[in-house]
């Protein structure tokens, strides 16, 4: 069946083995969806022009939010009437993304009937993204989630952006925190920063549930909660000498079926501490010289284990490169505990985002400020201690920010007693 | 209680956040919750996780577009429905796994998915090419330079191949970001395809006024390009186009200030980043290839660098190397020699703290 317009550039992506989101969203526009339709040609005019067609911005949202709706107008609405009007809804996800198929049709009937039926499953912060939709739809899909769904929106803005967890002890051997339930918590207690404007600017919480970092905290989050243990690695000797007796797949086959296993090659020479001995009869680890890489744990997954005194290593200030450049985030609580309901961290939280309120710039990312003003005044704010862990090495240059009150005297100079002492 | 459009105030429900996470946990994640002892992936795609109470559950992992429509997600709910009492998730990397606690439906399930050809591609785990995490694109955005949907679809046909299998030395995370924003942050990742403009924005005086804040704008440029400027009658400003690095960063601030251009957007490779800290500590990815023209609809030359790139790393990489690892063993001079990617001025960082890339020793290979 002919669509309403020819596609003749976008055609040449129905081709190929990876699943096409051409082939997907005409099969809407077959079907009569008029939004699906017009968004096609508008893809269409993007591919020929090589510039896309999005007007700038566009403030709309539902009553008493400052976040979660995304305007959207299209540049040329003489072409692409049922497009002119393109909002993005953000739905805040339920933490690691688990879903029955009951809610999911229901959500899909409803978006279906008040928006185009195009969504992402899910966007890069992890909400469920309901792409297109006009402004008089918001507040009934609004009313339909809230009431219907027991769902809210995103954040958006300069907002507490939604929060994102792995999938931590759902499903996972070796996350050493509840991700899930302090992600839940924090997105519960921050409710109110994540729904209205507060900020200079975005402020991302992740939370991972060990040194792998399967949300990448470390990389996309002001505020990253990575799980880690301050004990010894659980060992099984006996699962070891399986893995070197090719009994056990190493790497829990990720490498491929293979039976063939090096423990020196694979494990002890590759552990970037050089902790770990094996005599041919008992794998022996000198945990205090151990980073928790989990190399080792990855590799050999029944026969290690993290340990059990477990909570978190609390790092802040990652973000994309606009506008300072890409940051890492860096180390200021090397480890706490983590349990509900979590008072100790969000009392670390609450004295960050008071400093960062008052002294951040308009669009100054946690990590800029602290740039700015020093992981000093961070930490001094914060009221934490300075701790060897927080850097990769000592400052090599000698410019420091004395406190008066560390200098006898402070920072008066006696000006006549050193005439005296010295002549001019 | 129906919605009334006239009174919004009436039974709202507002500040609720999501749902509960366990809400819509299968039976075998909530009563194992916790409990999770070791995992095995039986073969590319399916998980086998073994709890203590030695209860098993198997994830099936399929590859899927980020940009889906209802009906998807109504065909992947059936097979849900069919094969894993109604249960599913998604992946941080926009992957579906069908939880299945019944052994029995295992291999129907796999069998099911293989009989409708590649629409539900098994894969996605170990050491393989796993789905692209990227961004809008011009499916959605008002700033983008490049296309994201059209540039992924076109990538992961050329590297199918690995997203079913467990042949790489490690796994290869790819990103696509289609401005310098970042809303993707692909600043991690080990082959990185950004979206990058090449021409200064230009001003329209007659709209600046009245659309833009102009002390803001001025303020929101990191290298100080932007000054105030009387035209005529009108306020607007005037940028210094040879301080200007193209962050995009003014026209964020100021819809009068557009940059797109066909000609002058198109795409930048970077590699060897990484955000586990598994062996070595976290990276970001470096420069490969700086400009590759925007080539809709299937991006044919920027298919083929990053196929280069992923073939000499796999040709030279040793077992558990991720590529940053691997080029930080044989070194940058080594990349470009093996991939046959040019190295140019644009590779020499010249931003903030660039010296902190320059080689400060003799040590470097011929």
């Amino acid at each position: 069946m002919a669509l309403k317009h020819a596609t003749p550039m976008l055609d040449e992506l129905d081709k190929g083995p990876w699943p096409s989101f051409v082939s997907d969203v005409k099969r809407m526009a077959a079907k009569g969806n008029r939004m699906c339709e017009d968004w096609l040609g508008l893809m269409e005019m993007s591919f020929r022009d090589k510039e896309g067609h999005w007007k700038h911005g566009g403030i709309v949202g539902v009553l008493g939010y400052g976040g979660g709706v995304i305007g959207r107008y299209c540049d040329r609405p003489d072409l692409f009437p049922s497009v002119a009007h393109f909002h993005t809804i953000r739905v805040n996800q339920p933490a690691s993304k688990y879903y029955d198929t009951k809610v999911l049709r229901r959500l899909c009937d409803l978006w279906e009937a008040r928006g185009s039926g195009l969504t992402n499953m899910h966007g890069s912060t992890g909400d469920i993204v309901l792409l297109g939709t006009t402004t008089d739809q918001l507040e009934p899909i609004f009313y339909e989630l809230t009431h219907e769904f027991e769902m809210d929106l995103g954040g958006s803005g300069s907002n507490m952006r939604t929060p994102e967890s792995c999938l931590g002890m759902s499903r996972c051997e070796w996350s050493c925190i509840n991700t899930q339930d302090i992600i839940y918590d924090l997105t519960q207690e921050f409710q109110d920063a994540l729904h209205r404007p507060m900020f200079p600017y975005k402020f991302k919480f992740k939370a991972s549930g060990c040194p792998m970092d399967c949300v990448a905290a470390i990389a996309r989050s002001d505020c990253s909660i990575i799980g880690t243990w301050r004990d010894q690695i659980r060992t099984d000797q006996a699962a070891v000498k399986a893995y070197v007796g090719g009994e056990l797949v190493p790497h829990g086959g990720a490498g491929g079926k293979r039976t063939s296993f090096d423990i020196k090659a694979e494990v002890i020479d590759l552990c970037p501490t050089q902790c770990m001995e094996y005599d041919g009869k008992s794998l022996k680890i000198y945990d205090e010289d151990c980073v928790r890489c989990m190399h080792c744990i990855r590799v050999m997954p029944r026969a290690l284990r993290p340990g059990l005194d477990r909570g978190a290593t609390i790092l802040v200030g990652a973000k994309a490169p606009i506008l300072d450049g890409a940051q890492l985030s860096s180390v200021v609580i090397p480890f706490i505990k983590m349990e509900s309901p979590y008072t100790e961290f969000k009392g670390f939280v609450e004295k960050m985002w008071d400093w960062w309120m008052e002294e951040g710039k308009n669009r100054e990312r946690l990590g800029e400020t602290i740039q700015r003003l020093s992981l000093r005044e961070f930490l001094k704010v914060c009221e934490l201690q300075p701790d060897p862990r927080m850097v990769n090495t000592p400052r090599f240059n000698p410019y420091i920010f004395y406190d008066p009150a560390a200098v006898p005297g402070g920072w008066e100079h006696d000006g006549a007693a050193f005439r005296q002492r010295h002549q001019a | 209680m129906a919605f009334d459009p006239n009174n919004l105030m009436k039974d709202r429900i507002t500040d609720i956040g999501p749902p509960k996470y366990d809400k819509h946990f299968p039976p075998v994640i909530k009563e194992n919750f916790g409990k999770w002892k070791y995992h095995e992936i039986l073969e590319p795609g399916v998980l086998m996780h073994v709890s203590e109470s030695g209860a098993e559950v198997y994830s099936v992992r399929i590859g899927s577009a980020r940009l889906i429509s209802v009906d998807y997600i109504r065909e992947v709910c059936n097979m849900a429905d069919k094969y894993s009492g109604g249960h599913l998730r998604w992946t941080t990397r926009n992957n579906i796994e069908f939880l299945v606690s019944d052994k029995s439906k295992l291999q129907p399930l796999l069998a099911d998915l293989r009989s409708q050809g590649s629409w539900f591609p098994i894969g996605g785990t170990g050491n393989c090419i796993t789905n692209i995490v990227h961004t809008q694109g011009w499916a959605h955005c008002h700033t983008p330079a490049i296309d994201a949907s059209g540039v992924v679809k076109a990538v992961m046909d050329e590297l199918y191949g690995y997203f079913g299998s467990h042949k790489l030395p490690a796994q290869i995370r790819i990103a696509l970001a289609c401005c310098l924003n970042m809303c993707g942050a692909v600043h991690c990742s080990d082959i990185a395809i950004l979206g990058v403009h090449r021409k200064p924005p230009f001003v329209e005086h007659d709209r600046v006024q009245n659309v833009c804040e102009i002390p803001l704008v001025i303020a929101a440029c990191p290298t100080a390009a932007i000054k105030p400027k009387k035209v005529g009658d009108l306020k607007s400003i005037e940028i210094n186009n040879d301080r200007c690095m193209f962050c995009g960063n003014c026209y964020t601030m100021c819809p009068a200030l557009p940059l797109a251009d066909g000609e002058g957007d198109g795409i930048a490779i970077w590699v060897g980043g990484k955000v586990s800290n598994v062996i070595s500590a976290p990276m970001f990815s470096k420069l490969a290839v700086p400009f590759i023209p925007n080539e809709p609809p299937r991006w044919p030359t920027t298919v083929k660098t990053i196929k280069k790139i992923v073939e000499a790393y796999a040709d030279g990489a040793r077992r558990y190397e991720r590529i940053g690892e691997w080029t930080k063993r044989i070194g940058w001079e080594r990349f470009f020699e093996k991939t046959g990617l040019e190295f140019g001025h644009e590779h020499i960082d010249d931003y903030r703290l660039a010296m902190t890339t320059w080689r400060t020793t003799t040590q470097f290979k011929f």
